[in-house]
């Protein structure tokens, strides 16, 4: 049978397998490969043709394939062999992988290092307490993204929305100008899960209704979708009888949540985050495992294609930094999340083994104005930053000095309050 | 384009049998064992799409249904049979064992009776000390005091045996007919003509296996069937492979209002069920999960266990059971119509009891009125195409060095390859629709539900079925799931 060494592997070619590995050829890793599954490297981005992706890192509005090409090119160019049509099949704790591809059958391989980059997936239909025949029509929003986009075909003409997270906006957005007619978005909390701008240049500019606080009750059609109800819900999220509103749809998408994909993560016991559902990581990105890494949105879902980029390129970094001088040692100290926050990554710190400034990404559990943004450890007030506005849709960074890392212990807690005027 | 096992408008028969769920084709296929020219015809766009497709999936040992029924004695007869058969048919069977949770004293006593029945039954079981319990099942809960374990209760995949059961029948000969609701029939000469969506078809025996429908079928032919329908919905949660919670299928004591009660169920795939409720419905074909009948399941699954993972549901569904007016399993032949057959009311635990509901269907009622001669040449074991998740690395290795497309995942997962949904399309019976892909090869059954598969599913389907990707379709025809090309 087939047995290769690698310095590292990447598990995904999508914007945060890229990164990271040109991060680690950067470093000077050079033996690496990256292991993707589709049958060309960029992931999600591939489909992903409307505008706005790399304001951040090129300073100009690009294409979701222009900005994956922009990094294939930096990946060929630094020399990354990239596995196309390899789905890794296993994952140890001891950095052993299994793929498989059409080309080579079933490879074991083993690593020094492993980067698990393997994106989310769109929370189902099942996940969400739809009730009715199960008929066609129902879609995830990249699903029906893929149909179009992809394949050419567009999935039906009356439209309706479950939720206001991007994808869903940006199709609403998409269909209507290929011609559907999108009747309506449904979000179940009383504000949207989108982005600001998404909200403007995709439902505003196309007189496509938001209805907050509503959810999706009811389907119609045993074969094909035929209509579907609304209703309002309270604050316990229950929908409020009498609130009913009917709508003549074949299609239904689903943009209600993305989740990690972390069956690898699990399968080889790393410690996962509740909130986030990926898994748990220091500063240098590695996980529970020793020498495995994870980076991109199978970490924790972002907002922008940028910061996916540059969080990998840390991982990347982490990677290198490990396969020099070993995992980091001393006590760790772990960065909760306090009030009003989710989540925190990375939420493990090494004081003693403290290389650098730390950027911490976080997202706030609920629209604030006039915040007040608090690191605390013990009793201490560490860091305190005046926000004038956050949102749960955009992700936030705050950044530890490295000063300030050497000299905790035990835990930090992140926390966001409104302040009274 | 007509497939070899499908029958010519006008063909005639010796046995029709009406409905391809597990008794139908369970039927079908025993009777293919003889020299009887057989006929299984369905509504559906695919075999087994009504209660053989939604249900717990569970291999009772038998103890529960009372002495002196068809229920009593055919449970444990067919649950006797299904791991050979299941070998045989090479179907997936799990004997994860069951332990039947009792909450009080008033709970306590009924699993006396129930141990008392299971040993007059010679059914394996025995009560298990609360503490080796718990450190089996941690998640029992702190209300439970007594528990009585059945280790030889098992689970099966019943679609995939109902499938398997049906290719066999094909394989001996057998003519199968989808999409051929039968819409009436007449009696005339000793011959029932069935009019179908699909053309006529005569036979000399009919079997009246059409689940919630058995009774409209009745009525075809009587203005007296002898029972009167009364279908009841079952809803169930289906659980993330990774949330798996218990290792046993766990039910709650039953009681003759609420039957089984609420479950939970690990399945031959790891996943797990929680589930049903039990209310009567007026739709028969196609039951929506309802907010109520959720909100049952969530309230009671409780009672017996404690951190539910419900969060982790990648799926709810509901299915009806062919209940009745009448509370056994009806078998019989219909008053004044010789070789009119109702196998009726086949509710649980009909799933459990089809090996030997066939048996009888054949040996008591059919054969003394058409004696069959048995067909030496029969094969009656079917060779289930490679599953590659199943095999050894050097296994898989040699597949996809023959043909690569087993090495191209498209099911990331349920880590399906191309060459496996190839297969599940031409095989005999095989795929035609989205689902009928991921009822034969698990497509779309995983977490994501098919949000990263299905666009591959359908161009698959496209390209092997030789049609444009706008015609293929979900499940029923009108399921359409590509409106049209954007140009």
């Amino acid at each position: 049978m087939n047995k290769k060494h690698y310095e590292a592997v990447v598990i995904g070619g999508g914007s945060a397998g890229l990164s990271a590995a040109i991060e680690l050829k950067k470093q000077g890793v050079s033996n690496i490969v990256i292991l993707e599954k589709d049958g060309e490297p960029g992931g999600i981005l591939e489909q992903c043709i409307h505008n706005g992706f790399g304001l951040q890192t090129f300073r100009e509005q690009l294409s979701g394939p222009a900005y994956a090409e922009r990094y294939i090119r930096m990946a060929q160019e630094a020399g990354v062999e990239i596995k196309l049509n390899a789905m890794v099949t296993k994952l140890t704790s001891d950095r052993r992988i299994e793929y498989v591809s059409a080309q080579e059958g079933v490879v074991d391989v083993t690593a020094d290092a492993v980067i698990l980059a393997v994106g989310c997936y769109e929370r189902p239909r099942g996940a969400v307490n739809i009730m009715g025949p199960r008929c066609a029509g129902v879609y995830t929003a990249g699903q029906a993204q893929k149909y179009l986009n992809m394949e050419g075909y567009l999935v039906g003409e009356r439209v309706f929305i479950l939720g206001s997270g991007d994808i869903g906006l940006i199709m609403a957005r998409r269909m209507t100008l290929e011609g559907a007619k999108v009747l309506g978005v449904a979000e179940l909390m009383p504000y949207s899960n989108g982005l600001p701008r998404n909200m403007k240049q995709c439902l505003e500019d196309f007189d496509i209704p938001l209805y907050l606080s509503h959810t999706v009750t009811k389907t119609y059609g045993k074969e094909r979708l035929k209509a579907l109800e609304i209703q309002q819900v309270d604050e316990n999220r229950r929908p409020i009888p009498g609130t009913e509103k009917r709508f003549e749809v074949d299609t239904l998408l689903l943009s209600v949540g993305l989740i990690p994909e972390n069956h690898l993560a699990d399968a080889c016991g790393i410690l996962m985050d509740r909130a986030t559902r990926g898994p748990v990581v220091d500063d240098r990105y590695m996980t529970s495992a020793e020498g495995i890494f994870a980076c991109g949105n199978g970490l924790h879902v972002h907002d922008l294609v940028d910061f996916v980029s540059l969080q990998a390129a840390r991982a990347g970094e982490g990677a290198a930094r490990y396969l020099r001088r070993g995992s980091a040692r001393g006590e760790s100290v772990r960065v909760m999340p306090g009030a009003n926050v989710g989540y925190a990554v990375p939420s493990v710190l090494y004081p003693q083994d403290a290389e650098g400034d730390v950027e911490v990404f976080f997202r706030v559990q609920k629209p604030m104005d006039n915040v007040s943004l608090t690191l605390t450890c013990g009793g201490d007030t560490l860091k305190s930053l005046k926000k004038k506005k956050m949102i749960p849709s955009e992700m936030e960074r705050i950044v530890l000095k490295k000063d300030m890392i050497a000299g905790l212990s035990g835990s930090v807690t992140l926390s966001a309050e409104e302040m009274t005027k | 384009m007509q497939a070899y096992y499908e029958p010519m408008p006008g063909e005639t028969f010796d046995v029709a049998i009406i409905g391809a769920g597990i008794t139908g084709t369970m039927l079908a296929k025993d009777l293919s064992a003889y020299r009887a020219r057989i006929l299984l015809l369905d509504k559906e766009n695919d075999i087994a799409d009504g209660a053989t497709m939604a249900n717990s999936a569970i291999v009772h040992a038998g103890y529960d249904p009372e002495d002196g029924t068809l229920k009593g004695l055919l449970n444990v007869q067919g649950a006797r049979l299904y791991e050979s058969l299941c070998r045989d048919l090479q179907c997936r069977y799990l004997e994860t064992g069951a332990y039947i949770a009792a909450c009080g004293e008033e709970e306590e006593k009924h699993l006396d009776i129930l141990k008392a029945r299971a040993d007059r039954r010679q059914i394996p079981c025995e009560f298990v000390p609360m503490e080796k319990a718990r450190s089996e099942e941690p998640a029992l809960s702190d209300g439970v005091t007594k528990v009585l374990s059945f280790p030889t209760t098992a689970v099966i995949y019943p679609w995939q045996v109902a499938h398997a059961c049906a290719q066999v029948a094909v394989q001996n000969g057998a003519k199968v007919c989808l999409n051929a609701e039968v819409t009436a029939i007449e009696h005339a000469d000793g011959l029932y003509r069935l009019r179908t969506a699909k053309g006529d078809f005569t036979a000399r025996c009919v079997v009246n296996a059409a689940g919630t429908h058995a009774e409209a079928v009745a009525r075809m032919v009587t203005d007296e069937p002898g029972f009167r329908m009364t279908p009841r919905k079952g809803e169930y949660y289906v659980l993330d492979k990774d949330a798996a919670f218990v290792r046993h299928i766990i039910f709650p004591v039953p009681s003759q209002e609420k039957g089984k009660g609420v479950l939970a169920v690990p399945t031959v795939y790891g996943n797990t069920l929680i589930g049903p409720n039990s209310d009567f419905v007026d739709d028969m074909d196609d039951p929506g999960t309802s907010v109520d009948g959720l909100k049952y399941v969530r309230d009671n699954i409780g009672k017996t266990l404690k951190n539910v993972p419900l969060n982790r549901a990648i799926r709810v569904f509901a299915g009806v059971r062919p209940t009745s007016d009448r509370p056994d399993f009806i078998l019989e032949e219909a008053k004044g119509l010789p070789g009119f057959i109702n196998a009726a009311s086949i509710e649980s635990p009909g799933l459990a009891s089809s090996p030997a509901i066939s048996r009888y269907v054949i040996d008591r009622l059919i054969l003394p009125r058409f004696a069959f001669e048995k067909n030496g040449n029969a094969v009656m074991t079917r060779t289930a195409p490679p599953v590659l998740n199943e095999m050894s690395v050097e296994e898989r290795n040699a597949l996809i060095a023959k043909n690569p497309a087993y090495g191209k995942i498209i099911c990331r997962c349920e880590t399906v390859s191309e060459g496996e949904i190839v297969d599940a399309i031409r095989a005999p019976l095989g795929a035609r629709t989205v689902k009928g892909v991921k009822k034969r090869v698990r497509p779309g059954m995983g977490r994501c539900q098919g949000g990263f598969c299905e666009p591959r599913v359908v161009e698959i389907l496209a390209r092997e079925l030789n049609v444009s990707p706008l015609d293929i379709v979900l499940d029923g025809p009108g399921s359409w799931i590509l409106e049209k090309e954007n140009r």
